[in-house]
């Protein structure tokens, strides 16, 4: 077995996308997600690549973009803020069908916020941008998986030609766990459509400007939205906990998932039977695992670090099978545990 | 076994890393771990902690509320979190800087000069390591003595490696504090 080190998650992202053979970074420094910059400010020119503090944030999007657009493995890493700022390129990117991965260490909102850990960006990661377009975005909930999705996020981003979102928060950036490093990455697909130069063959060309409806920005739409079911129907992941006989089922993601495992044990305990569904990718979400789990459930409770925003896709999901209760705290705050078990307490 | 620890101080005493040194010594001995430090517009002479959760299971939360144990090493710090100790917890405050005696009847208090057994090995920044060494000896069952002399070397950057022997040696000297 290979040796557990601890490491913090901002570094656990940062080692990650080195194995993934991450080949150019472009990010502008926001709190909390300092040390993914700082750690591969070092590390990827060692390794041959290109690592570049941009002048703002959307520079270093666009720097993204044009990485993409030259066929190599590339990545940015923000806060929420900064998030915010990218979404005209993010748009872009997708119309380009140009692959990337974006890590965003989601901090206090609206505004500047504060700069403790959050939830409240899941709207902004699953309905980003304009335009009718859909980033994989994946929701790790320790050190572990953070390195994980990072890698597992560089290989979804290459192999549908989307973005793909690791969907942190200021805790789980700071917090520091035991973490069996992932394998490398050993080979990147072929890419058809990278800017390499045209010598000697085809000229290729990357654009989002299709402005013809009926030739070209129509048939594209129906393509992209192809690509998208075929997402939903193969990449699709969630976890469950103590939910196969379960009375109530938590949902929760990330960090409040944890939490929410640890009220489930709680109480069990004191003889309620709970359970925790935990969506793993927040787009595609388990609709139908969730749909699924709601006729065979007494009730649900999200919880979130938000005022409520993936409880709308758990509605969504059940389709009226079930109430659909809801828990969340605001920017650094956290939900309690022992909130979490009077609130389940108080349906019996 | 699970501990719930929060080491606290002022910036520059070093509480972040003795979280990370304990933390280490524990996953070496094949517990979990997680350590959280704050932070914020933190700056050295302004309060910093960290907490640190170490079980022998699968830790789900690891956000710590309520102590087990907690490491006080200034007095703002004692007063911030002596009241969030649990009824039979531990408290070990630094009485070279705290001259306040903690309140709470209902907790185990230990108190260490921690400045001064950094002094007596010439370092004026041990303190971090004088707690670690009595926090062991107190507590064996979160970590050894050993794995924590060990993990030092995980914990501390090459450039700060020349200080482990005065580190290891504050460690031991605190360990042997108590019988």
């Amino acid at each position: 077995m290979k040796k557990k080190i601890l490491m913090r998650g901002n570094e656990a992202v940062g080692e990650a996308a080195l194995l993934a053979g991450c080949k150019a970074y472009f990010g502008y420094p926001i709190t909390p997600q300092n040390e993914i910059p700082e750690y591969l400010s070092t590390r990827l020119p060692e390794r041959g690549g290109v690592f570049l503090q941009a002048e703002s944030e959307i520079g270093a999007i666009n720097m993204v973009m044009g990485a993409a657009a030259a066929g190599v493995r590339t990545m940015t890493t923000t806060s929420s803020p900064g998030m915010t700022l990218k979404q005209e390129s993010i748009s872009y990117l997708a119309g380009n069908e140009l692959p990337c991965v974006i890590v965003n260490m989601v901090r206090g909102g609206p505004g500047l916020g504060n700069i403790s850990g959050a939830q409240s960006d899941y709207f902004q990661a699953t309905r980003s941008g304009h335009g009718d377009f859909r980033s994989i975005v994946l929701a790790p909930e320790n050190v572990q998986e953070l390195a994980d999705h990072t890698i597992k996020a560089f290989e979804l981003s290459d192999k549908y030609r989307m973005i793909a979102i690791v969907l942190g928060d200021g805790y789980l950036a700071q917090m520091s766990e035991p973490l069996v490093l992932p394998d490398p990455v050993k080979s990147a697909p072929e890419r058809s459509y990278a800017l390499t130069g045209a010598k000697g063959r085809e000229q290729r060309i990357i654009a989002s400007l299709r402005l013809i409806p009926e030739t070209s920005l129509d048939a594209h739409n129906h393509d992209l939205q192809k690509k998208y079911a075929e997402v939903k129907k193969n990449e699709v992941l969630f976890d469950t906990y103590k939910t196969d006989d379960a009375d109530y089922v938590l949902v929760a993601y990330g960090l409040s998932a944890r939490i929410a495992k640890q009220a489930v044990r709680n109480l069990r305990n004191s003889g309620i039977k709970a359970g925790l569904f935990r969506p793993i990718t927040l787009w595609p979400f388990p609709s139908d695992q969730l749909e699924a789990l709601s006729k065979k459930t007494k009730k649900m409770l999200a919880v979130e670090m938000s005022m409520g925003q993936m409880v709308e896709d758990v509605k969504l999901s059940v389709k009226g099978n079930v109430e659909v209760d809801f828990y969340g705290r605001t920017g650094g705050m956290l939900p309690e545990i022992d909130k979490i078990v009077e609130r389940v307490k108080s349906y019996e | 076994m699970r501990k719930e620890i929060r080491f606290a101080g002022f910036g520059g005493q070093g509480v972040v890393i003795a979280g990370k040194i304990l933390s280490i010594a524990a996953m070496m001995e094949g517990k979990s771990v997680s350590h959280i430090p704050s932070y914020g517009a933190e700056m050295r002479g302004g309060t910093a902690n960290c907490s640190v959760v170490v079980s022998d299971d699968d830790i789900a939360s690891p956000i710590v509320v309520d102590l087990d144990i907690c490491i006080a090493l200034s007095l703002p710090a004692m007063l911030k979190f002596e009241p969030k100790i649990k009824k039979g917890g531990l408290l070990i405050y630094n009485s070279s800087l705290i001259s306040d005696k903690p309140k709470r009847d209902d907790i185990e208090t230990v108190a260490i000069n921690a400045n001064e057994i950094s002094a007596k090995h010439g370092s004026t920044i041990g303190v971090n390591m004088a707690v670690l060494g009595l926090l062991v000896k107190k507590v064996p069952e979160i970590a050894k003595l050993d794995s924590l002399t060990k993990a030092l070397d995980e914990a501390i950057s090459e450039r700060g490696k020349k200080h482990n022997p005065v580190n290891i040696a504050i460690m031991k000297d605190a360990y042997n504090l108590i019988p």
